[in-house]
C-alpha cells in the first residue's frame, strides 16, 4: 500500500467518492493555494470499498465548507493540528450555492445572459435536490454537470 | 410591492380573494372603470403572443389606464444585446406596472429582482405562466363552483406545455384533486412534475394514451396544443401535432356537467363542432382571462375600489 505522510496542520478531506477527488479539487480552488496538497486516489475503505482522500497543509478556513457540503455532504472533514485530528466538521446542504455549476438548461436566461450569477437552490433536504433558481431545472449530479 | 412569477407567490387565501375580486368585476364593470386613470401597464413581450397581450392591454384599457409596450424581441433593445435587467430599469422610469413574456425561462424573475414596479410574468419559456393558470382557476371556481373535489384530464403536450405545468402546481393545493393525464409517450410530464409535485404531495394521478378511456371520468377536460416553437425538431412536431383531436362523437362519452377548457389558440385539436357544446368553455374562458388580470393589475397596484 502507498504510504502518504501526516500533516501537520491542515485538514484532511476523507470518504470521497471514489474517482471524484480531481473535480472536487478544482471546485474547492486547490489549485489557488500555495501550499502542500496530496490527492489519494482509490485507497481501501471499508465501508466504502474504495476512496478518494485529499490532504491539504492549510488554514480550514481557506476551505468553502458549503460547496464542499453541495458537492458530498457525506465527506468528512477532520481537522489537524500537530499532526492529529482535533476536530471533525460536519458538513450541511446549503441553502443556495453561488457560481459553483452551471444550469444546462438551453431555455434557461443564465444561458443567453452570461453576467447573471449562476444560482442552485435547495428545494428539497430530504432527498439533496437543487434547482436553478431561474427556470427551476434540476441539478442531475456533480459530475454530469460539469 | 409584489410581483407575480408563480401563482405559488399568491397563498390559497390572496388567490381567493383575487378571484372573488375578479368575479365583482365580471357582475359590475363600471365600478372599475377608472380605478387604473393616470397608470401606464407596459406589455414586454420577447416573443409573439397576440391573445396574452391583448389580455393584459384590454385589462389596463378596461381599469382606465394606459399601455405602452413591445411585441417582439426584434422591436426592443433586446435586439441591440440590451440584457433584461437593463430594460425594466428603463421601463421602470416609463410605466406603474409591467407584464413580461420571454422565450428565456426565468427571464421575468430577473427583471423582478432590478424592478421598482410590480412585474407580471405572462409566460417564460415551457416554465411559468401564472396568468393562465389564475385564468384557469377563475373558470373552474365561477363554472363549477369550487376548486376541490374534481377529476381533471389533461391532454395533448404535458411535456413543454407550461399551462398544464403551472395548473398542476395550483391545484393541488385544494382538497380530492385528481389528475388524469393524457399524452403521447413523448410528450408526457416531466419527471419533476410527477415525482417532485405529484408522487411526493400524495396527489391521486393516472397517465393513459387514449383519449377515450379517460372521457366518462372527467370533470374538466383540459386540452392544449403540440406547439412548435418548443420543439428543436421539425418532424417531431409533426408526428404529434395531431395526436389528439376532441370531436363530437368523443364529447358524447363525456358526463353532462363536463367543461372543456383551452388556453387556446387552438389549431386543430378541438374540432370547431364542437364549439356550439354548451360544456364547450374555451370562448367563456378567454374572457375570464381578462376580468382576473384586471383583478391583478389592481392587486399588485394596491388600487383599492369602493
Amino acid at each position: 500500500m502507498l504510504n502518504v505522510g501526516l500533516i501537520t496542520e491542515g485538514f484532511v478531506l476523507d470518504h470521497i467518492q471514489a474517482g471524484t477527488s480531481l473535480s472536487i479539487y478544482d471546485d474547492l480552488k486547490l489549485d489557488q493555494l500555495d501550499c502542500c496538497v496530496a490527492i489519494i486516489k482509490n485507497a481501501r475503505s471499508n465501508k466504502m470499498g474504495k476512496k478518494d482522500i485529499l490532504k491539504v497543509e492549510c488554514d480550514i478556513d481557506n476551505l468553502n465548507l458549503d460547496v464542499l457540503g453541495f458537492i458530498d455532504h457525506n465527506i468528512t472533514v477532520n481537522i489537524i493540528k500537530g499532526e492529529k485530528i482535533v476536530e471533525k466538521r460536519e458538513l450541511h446542504l446549503p441553502k443556495e450555492v453561488k457560481n459553483i455549476v452551471r444550469c444546462k438548461n438551453p431555455r434557461c436566461i443564465t444561458s443567453i445572459e452570461q453576467e447573471l450569477d449562476q444560482i442552485f437552490l435547495l428545494t428539497d433536504p430530504a432527498t439533496a435536490t437543487y434547482r436553478c433558481k431561474y427556470c427551476e431545472e434540476k441539478y442531475k449530479g456533480h459530475k454530469k454537470l460539469r | 410591492m409584489q410581483h407575480l412569477m408563480s401563482p405559488l407567490d399568491l397563498s390559497v387565501e390572496e388567490l381567493d380573494k383575487l378571484l372573488t375580486l375578479a368575479n365583482d368585476i365580471e357582475k359590475n364593470p363600471q365600478k372599475y372603470a377608472k380605478a387604473c386613470e393616470g397608470k401606464k401597464l407596459a406589455t414586454c413581450f420577447y416573443e409573439p403572443s397576440t391573445r396574452t397581450r391583448l389580455s393584459f392591454e384590454a385589462a389596463m384599457l378596461n381599469l382606465g389606464g394606459s399601455v405602452l409596450g413591445f411585441s417582439s424581441a426584434d422591436s426592443s433593445s433586446a435586439s441591440k444585446g440590451e440584457s433584461v435587467s437593463d430594460t425594466i430599469r428603463v421601463i421602470s422610469s416609463y410605466a406603474d406596472i409591467c407584464a413580461m413574456r420571454h422565450p428565456k425561462e426565468g427571464a421575468p424573475l430577473v427583471a423582478s429582482q432590478r424592478s421598482t414596479i410590480p412585474v407580471i410574468n405572462a409566460g417564460d419559456g415551457g416554465h411559468q405562466h401564472p396568468t393562465q393558470t389564475l385564468t384557469d382557476l377563475l373558470t373552474i371556481r365561477s363554472l363549477k363552483g369550487r376548486l376541490d373535489n374534481l377529476t381533471i384530464g389533461l391532454c395533448g403536450d404535458l411535456k413543454f406545455g407550461r399551462t398544464v405545468h403551472s395548473l398542476i402546481h395550483a391545484l393541488i393545493r385544494y382538497p380530492h384533486i385528481k389528475f388524469i393525464l393524457i399524452s403521447p409517450e413523448e410528450l408526457r410530464v416531466p419527471s419533476y412534475i410527477r415525482e417532485d409535485v405529484l408522487t411526493k404531495n400524495h396527489i391521486a394521478f393516472q397517465e393513459v394514451e387514449r383519449l377515450e378511456d379517460a372521457m366518462g371520468d372527467l370533470d374538466i377536460l383540459y386540452m392544449t396544443r403540440v406547439q412548435r416553437e418548443r420543439f428543436f425538431n421539425e418532424d417531431d412536431y409533426v408526428r404529434m401535432k395531431d395526436f389528439y383531436i376532441l370531436d363530437r362523437k368523443k364529447m358524447t362519452l363525456a358526463k353532462d356537467d363536463m367543461i372543456v377548457m383551452h388556453p387556446l389558440p387552438r389549431v386543430n385539436e378541438i374540432s370547431v363542432d364542437v364549439d356550439d357544446d354548451p360544456r364547450a368553455a374555451y370562448f367563456k374562458q378567454a374572457q375570464y382571462g381578462v376580468y382576473v388580470r384586471m383583478a391583478l393589475i389592481l392587486t399588485l397596484l394596491e388600487v383599492k375600489v369602493c
